[in-house]
């Protein structure tokens, strides 16, 4: 029996790393822009074109900046996360149309309620590059002096608001 | 005589055939195969198993742009590499920066090859010490008797 207990211990060990490898989402990238600067933009707003917005205006408040589109399918399941994220007031809620039609994101908003404060319009998607957006929806908490403190790939869930973002944003707006 | 032509023909269509694989012609060929290049190192986000150069993904055409023109700016591979690094992490990069958290990763399999060298040697060794039976003549004759007796069994 001895002589079998090397060559099971292997294969258990193995066993639990696959199934630590199944568990792992091998689409979160990690991203290097946590703790650095939220990288400068000024955009036009959706609503108003002549209006623009920078992350700088922002400066001093922790925020929330979404990534979306009206072609973006997780974004329709994600948005009444959002709805509820900024009825309650907890943190200000901004939008990133992006690599969308004005009009389709406009109808988009109107048709699903809007949670945000202000959307922008990233028609060519430059600055979802410079953000590292790879898969719509992506969200990013901002602290108050510019810094990105995290960011999440894929839809919110209402316990990823819960147990992450809100804690976070709570811990920020008292630093 | 008909033969010829045929040949002709197949030629001819052959040679439109890999016309047709052929790069899209650019503006600026050495630029283009420059970006194809690099754009061959490192990994589309979207769809992850496949390079920049491969991806039709809207993401990897707009990023294979950047590429374009960060080069036309006369930046060098290096500096549009670390362009990418900087907003999408050493992810896109097929070739994995040599870095502690990457050690394994680089190394990983030089272990295992080092662990597997380890077992046999210890093996061989062992059985070189225990030595090979040794072989009595009561051994010999009874080997001799079985095969004599033909019994399969």
């Amino acid at each position: 029996m001895t002589r079998f207990a090397i060559p099971i211990a292997i294969f258990v060990a193995l066993l639990a790393l696959l199934g630590i490898g199944l568990k792992l989402d091998p689409r979160e990238v990690p991203s290097p822009l946590i703790g650095k600067a939220a990288p400068h933009f000024e955009l036009p707003e959706l609503h108003q074109a002549a209006r623009t917005f920078s992350e700088r205006d922002m400066l001093g408040k922790v925020w929330v900046l979404n990534v979306w589109a009206s072609w973006c399918v997780s974004c329709r399941e994600e948005h009444p996360v959002l709805l509820d994220l900024a009825a309650s007031g907890a943190v200000p809620v901004y939008g990133l149309n992006y690599k969308d039609r004005r009009e389709d994101g406009l109808a988009w908003l109107k048709g699903m309620g809007d949670p945000y404060k202000i959307s922008i319009f990233d028609f060519d998607g430059r600055v979802g590059i410079d953000y590292g957006v790879y898969g719509v929806p992506e969200t990013y908490v901002i602290d108050k002096s510019g810094i990105i403190r995290y960011k999440r790939i894929g839809p919110l869930t209402p316990e990823i608001v819960k147990e992450k973002l809100l804690p976070l944003v709570r811990e920020l707006d008292r630093a | 005589m008909h033969r010829a032509a045929a040949l002709l023909l197949f030629a001819a269509l052959a040679a439109s055939a890999t016309g047709k694989e052929a790069a899209p012609a650019a503006a600026d060929p050495v630029l283009e195969k420059r970006v194809m290049a690099l754009a061959e190192e490192l990994r589309c986000l979207v769809c992850q198993n496949q390079t920049l150069a491969d991806s039709n993904a809207p993401l990897a055409e707009d990023l294979r742009n950047q590429v374009r023109e960060k080069m036309r700016a006369g930046k060098s591979d290096r500096e549009v590499v670390d362009f990418l690094v900087e907003r999408y992490g050493d992810f896109v990069l097929y070739r994995p920066p040599l870095k502690a958290t990457t050690i394994l990763l680089w190394f990983g399999p030089l272990l295992l090859l080092a662990a597997g060298f380890a077992v046999m040697l210890r093996r061989v060794r062992l059985r070189r010490e225990s030595g090979d039976a040794e072989v009595t003549d009561a051994d010999r004759k009874r080997a001799a008797e079985l095969l004599a007796s033909g019994d399969p069994k």
